[in-house]
Formats: structure tokens, sequence, C-alpha cells
């Protein structure tokens, strides 16, 4: 549900640290359980300040070739990898980030996962976590109902994209809470060699609606493309390129850490 | 043929509502990215429905390009080997490109053009849709390209070159099983990344709102003039209608009118045959409303085939049109709500009813059509010799010698 009027919640006082915030997706399960929990603490240690763990799934509309590729590798290892065992990472992470004081984490899950398990024991389960929000790239607002009634004390994060119209923006902006994620081009998530156009006018229009941090995601790959989203926007979501690092604990450490030097303007 | 689409004034079936659920099932759940192209596309699609010039054109290119309307053809060797007292068959497989997969996609790629769409994208698993699309496509100057599965691209090697010859890009898919569900997948993706020019002609009734429900208002033709045919003919009296469900478009088409103009103690038996695969006892099947559970996949709520963590599982049948690991939202409320029967048919039983339609009336039929076929027998056993059923053959055989030859159905 949306933060009392008044109140800051975790995952928003984490972008407003006087500086923009870096998101740094790690898919759980990916190359496997333990490996992927390496990886949370190396993003951690890095300098990310809020952590989106992705749930692997088999029909992932909204990712990209490198994403949807891992998340197959997690899939099928034994016993499979699917939301329970992702929160148990999560869990796992919030106790024992690795550094002082771990980032909060947002669960981004497809909804049949979250169906699967029912709602309201997928929403008990996230809280028992520490889970801070949920991203659910196939709910749009209009969806949500079922969702927002059992996932109190979880911060429901919603997509708004560059073909929203302002009327669905005032409907994403309202509904989300946490922060606002701002899809920074139409298709799948994935490197892309330039950030689309119009940008800044995206986010400029988010935050008519909203007082909400608007971070951007899809497309980011690298420290100067992070930096040129810093410049417009209060955080930036990378995911793809650290996935695709993600066997390789210092290497996402070493990554992290570029990227979280080029948000912060160092 | 001039009730194609519009309902009858007084509703006593009336689906879905106004956002696209039909019960608990259907709804819109997908990327936000294409949310408000769903939402043009239903505006259009409800402004041009209430436009007598789009109907006018629709009908005209129904009856003079596809050959509307199609036969209800009385099988009478058929019935007498099956044991019934009368069998009719609608034959969707005489349609131009041979299967009613066009009724649908005339319906769609005028919508396209009125909408100022110049490029149009499409799925497939048998190719059907594919060929469909491509076809009209060609027909309507449109830019054309159909995601296909990379096992079906080898199952069905003639549907594909059929639509590279009328221009159209054949987009392989070599996720997952690489078979229909994996280039609804990929085909939605693309959609996400070009929605602003393009328009996703979807092939079955299924997807997210308002696809279910034009895609059945565009294939229930079908079952309306099966209605005004029984008049015609003056058949008095029809004990049950059969069609085969994949994604579920012919059944939807076929039972819709049935559902909506025909009272309830007056309405024969609707009956989908689902494909059961190797059997319903394995997990090589495709029979999502006999043996899944209700999930979302591909942007709406149904009965799905899926693990214990929510994943789609592969479905499996002889026909590549209908291993889809879910179905059609209404056929969902229409299990739940007892207004439609649903029964597995296996490869096996699909194959003997395939050979039995070629050799009792000279006419092939697709191996999905081959699975209503199918149910032919066990109605006999259930209604009596008198009994008097209506199939719809949703398509030709022609696509399906090299899978029936592999098989092994003799000929001699």
């Amino acid at each position: 549900m949306s933060a009392d009027a008044g109140t800051t919640s975790r995952l928003t006082a984490a972008f407003r640290k006087g500086r923009p915030a870096l998101v740094a997706y790690v898919l759980a399960g990916y190359p496997d359980r333990a490996a992927s929990l390496e990886a949370l603490r190396a993003a951690a240690r890095g300098g990310a300040d809020v952590i989106e763990l992705g749930v692997p799934y088999g029909d992932p509309l909204a990712d990209g070739p490198v994403i949807a590729a891992a998340a197959k590798v997690a899939r099928e290892q034994e016993g499979g990898f699917g939301l329970v065992h992702a929160l148990q990472v999560a869990e796992a992470f919030v106790q024992d980030p690795g550094v002082p004081e771990g980032p909060p984490v947002v669960a981004m899950t497809y909804l049949n996962p979250l169906m699967r398990l029912g709602l309201s024991d997928a929403a008990a389960r996230m809280r028992a976590a520490g889970v801070a929000g949920a991203i659910v790239p196939d709910m749009p607002p209009e969806a949500a109902g079922p969702w927002l009634r059992v996932s109190g004390g979880i911060d429901t994060v919603f997509l708004a994209a560059p073909t929203s119209t302002d009327e669905r923006l005032e409907v994403i902006a309202g509904a989300s809470a946490g922060f606002v994620y701002c899809v920074s081009a139409t298709g799948v998530t994935g490197e892309r060699e330039s950030l689309a156009l119009g940008l800044s006018d995206l986010v400029g229009r988010i935050r008519t609606h909203t007082s909400l941090p608007v971070a951007v995601g899809f497309g980011v790959g690298t420290a100067e493309q992070a930096a040129q989203v810093a410049a417009v926007a209060d955080g930036v979501i990378v995911g793809s390129a650290i996935v695709r690092r993600q066997e390789d604990p210092a290497e996402v450490e070493r990554f992290v850490r570029t990227l979280a030097v080029a948000v912060s303007g160092g | 043929m001039t009730d194609v689409l519009l309902p009858s004034a007084e509703l006593a079936y009336s689906t879905p509502d106004a956002q696209g659920f039909y019960g608990p099932y259907g709804g819109t759940f997908v990327p936000e990215t294409v949310v408000p192209a769903l939402g043009e596309l239903a505006a259009a699609y409800a402004e041009a429905i209430a436009d007598p010039a789009f109907l006018d054109e629709l009908i005209y290119l129904l009856r003079d390009y596809v050959g509307r309307p199609s036969p209800l053809y009385r099988a009478d060797r058929l019935a007498e080997a099956v044991g019934l007292g009368a069998v009719y068959l609608k034959r969707e497989d005489l349609n131009h490109t041979g299967a009613h997969k066009i009724n649908n996609t005339i319906g769609q790629c005028l919508l396209a053009k009125r909408m100022g769409k110049k490029r149009v994208i499409a799925e497939t698993g048998a190719g059907q849709h594919g060929v469909a699309t491509a076809t009209t496509a060609a027909l309507m100057g449109l830019e054309c390209a159909v995601f296909m599965g990379v096992e079906d691209i080898r199952r069905q090697a003639l549907n594909v070159y059929k639509m590279r010859l009328l221009g159209a890009e054949v987009v392989p898919v070599s996720d997952g099983s690489g078979t229909l569900a994996d280039a609804v997948t990929a085909a939605l993706r693309h959609w996400v990344e070009r929605v602003e020019d393009t328009f996703y002609v979807i092939g079955s009734a299924l997807g997210p709102h308002p696809y279910p429900q034009m895609v059945r208002d565009f294939q229930s033709v079908i079952g309306s003039e099966i209605l005004g045919q029984m008049e015609e003919k003056e058949i008095g009296r029809v004990d049950a209608v059969v069609a085969c469900v994949g994604g579920g478009s012919n059944a939807i088409g076929t039972f819709y009118p049935f559902l909506r103009d025909v009272p309830a103690g007056e309405r024969p038996l609707l009956i989908g045959a689902e494909a059961a695969g190797l059997g319903l006892d394995t997990d090589k099947h495709g029979a999502a409303l006999t043996k899944g559970s209700p999930g979302v996949l591909h942007g709406f709520y149904s009965y799905l085939l899926q693990d214990d963590a929510g994943n789609p599982l592969e479905a499996y049948s002889i026909s590549a049109g209908l291993d889809y690991p879910g179905v059609g939202p209404e056929h969902s409320y229409l299990k739940d709500e007892g207004l439609v029967r649903y029964e597995g048919v296996t490869d096996a039983e699909a194959l003997e009813a395939f050979a039995l339609l070629t050799r009792t009336e000279g006419i092939i039929p697709a191996i999905e059509s081959s699975h209503a076929l199918a149910l032919l027998p066990r109605l006999a056993g259930e209604l009596g010799s008198d009994a008097v059923v209506v199939v719809t053959v949703s398509g030709r055989g022609d696509k399906d010698m090299d899978i029936v030859r592999e098989a092994g159905l003799g000929v001699g």
C-alpha cells in the first residue's frame, strides 16, 4: 500500500541521500543459489543503494535475452528455483548483507508465481524475508487490487513507460509506493547502445504526478549511461549488465562500484 | 452473414465485462508499455464494429475472398461408420487458405488498416494462422512478420514456404520448446518493442483484453452460419456441437452464437476436444482445461498447465495447433459454469478419426480438427444411434501429410 502521508518508507529513503541512487538488479539463483547470494553481497559492497532481486520465471515477457537465459539456468538447477527459493536468498541477504547497513531489497517477480503460491501467502513470505518492495511487471495498477489488499508493509512499485498517457501516469504514480519505475524505452530489458530520446521529458511528466523518487531502468548498461540517467532521475536501475557478470562476484563488485561512482557524480 | 458481429438485442449470455473478464478469467496482465495500445485497440474495435462501412467491407471480403458461407455438409457415410443418426460437418477447411483462421485475420487486418498501422505481426503454431495473416497482409498491402517456433518450422515446412512466398518474414523462435507458446511470447515481446507502428494479429481467442473478445467475434461467423444453415436445411434438432480446442478460436466461434442466441433449454450439448497427446495420465498433452489450474500466461488469466512455481509447462500434441499450455479465457469460464464440456482426445484417437473421415467422405481434415471428429464414436455411445451432431472441421489436412506419414498411417 502507499506510504502514509508524512512518513517515508525505507525504500523511498534509500533514494533520499542527497544524490541519485543506484538500483542493482541481481537474478536470484543464478548461476546457483550460493553464487547469487554472493553476488548480492558484492553489489552491496560495491555501493548499491537498493537491490532489485529478480525471481527466475519461465515466461519473462518484459525481459531481454540476458535475463531470460540466466533465468533458465537458475530454474533448471537441481530441485528447481522459483519465488520461494528467491525469498530464502533475500532473507539470507537481509540478515547478513556483508556491509554495515544493507540496502533494501525489492523483489521483481512476474504475477503468476505470486498467484501460484497464493497472493496472501506470497506477501507474508516477503514480509518474513524482510523484503521492502515488489515489482510485478505484468501487473498494471488496474489489475493490482487483489495484490494490494494483502501486501501491506511491502511497497509495490509500478512501471511507467514512454507510451503511458498522462492519465495513466496519474494512476501509476498514485498506485506506486517506494518509487516509480520509469521504463526508458519501449521493449524488453537489456543493454542498448544509446538511451531513448525524451527520457528527461518522461521523468518530468512522472514527477508532475508524484513526489516519490523516479528511477529509470531498461537499457542502462554502462557507467556513462548511468551517469546520463542520473542527471535526470532520482535513481538508475542496472540489470542485464550485472547479471552478465553474476558468475564472478568480484567482477560484480567492481562493476557496481564504477556504476555507483558514475551515478553519484564522482 | 448479416449478423456476423452484432449481438442480438436480448442477451442471455453476455461476456466479457468492460475490463475484459469472463467471470474471473481474462483481463489484462501485460507490461505497461503495451497497456495504452490495448486501450486504443479496444476503443478502435468498439468503434469499428459499430460502423456499417467496416462491417460491409468485412462481410464482402468474407464472402467474395474467403468464400463464405462455408457449407454445412451432411456426412452420411461418416455417420453410419460411427453409428450416429446424422453428422453435419461445418466445412471451414474449404475457406481460402484452408482453415478458419482467415475469418479472424481479415477482421484484425481491416482494423489494423483502419488504425493506420502499416505493419502486422503474428504468432503461429501449425502455420495456419501465419499463412492466413501473410495472405491477408498481401491482400491489404501490409508488411508482415510471423513468429514461429523452430520445432513447428520443422513440422510445418510447407506453410513456412507459403508464408515466405506471400511476402512475409518468418522469424524463427528457438526459446523453450520452440512451439506455439514460445512464438506467442516472442511476438508479444516484439510488440512491446514496436508497439507504435505495429499491430499484433493474435490468432486465437486468447491474450490480453480485447483480443479474446475480438477473435471470438470475428470467428463467431462459424456458429452464426451453422444456426442459419440448420434453419435452411430444416434440421430440427441437433444434440451436440463439437469443435477442437487449442487456444480455442474455432470452438468459441462455433459455440458463442449457440450460447448467445439459443435459450439454455433448447441448446445442444457443446463439447470441446482438447489434445490429450500421449494420454491424460502422462505429462505429454495439451489439456489445459482438463488437467490444468488457473494462472496468468501471455497476458490473461485462465486454466494453464503449470509447475508448482507457476512456470508454464510445455504442452505436447501431435498437432502443432493444439500444443499450447493455456486456453482462451472464455473457455475457462464456460467450463466452470458447466456451459461447455471439455474432453481429451489422444494422438492415436485423432489419427484414427483422420483416417476415418478421409476414407468415408473423401475429406482430409487437419489433425487439429481430427480431435473433434474423434468424439463422434463416444457421442454415439452416449447419445444413441439417432443423435444428430455438428462438427466444425476447422481446417484441411494438406499441411499434415508428413506428420501422418511419420505416424505410420498406412496406405493400402
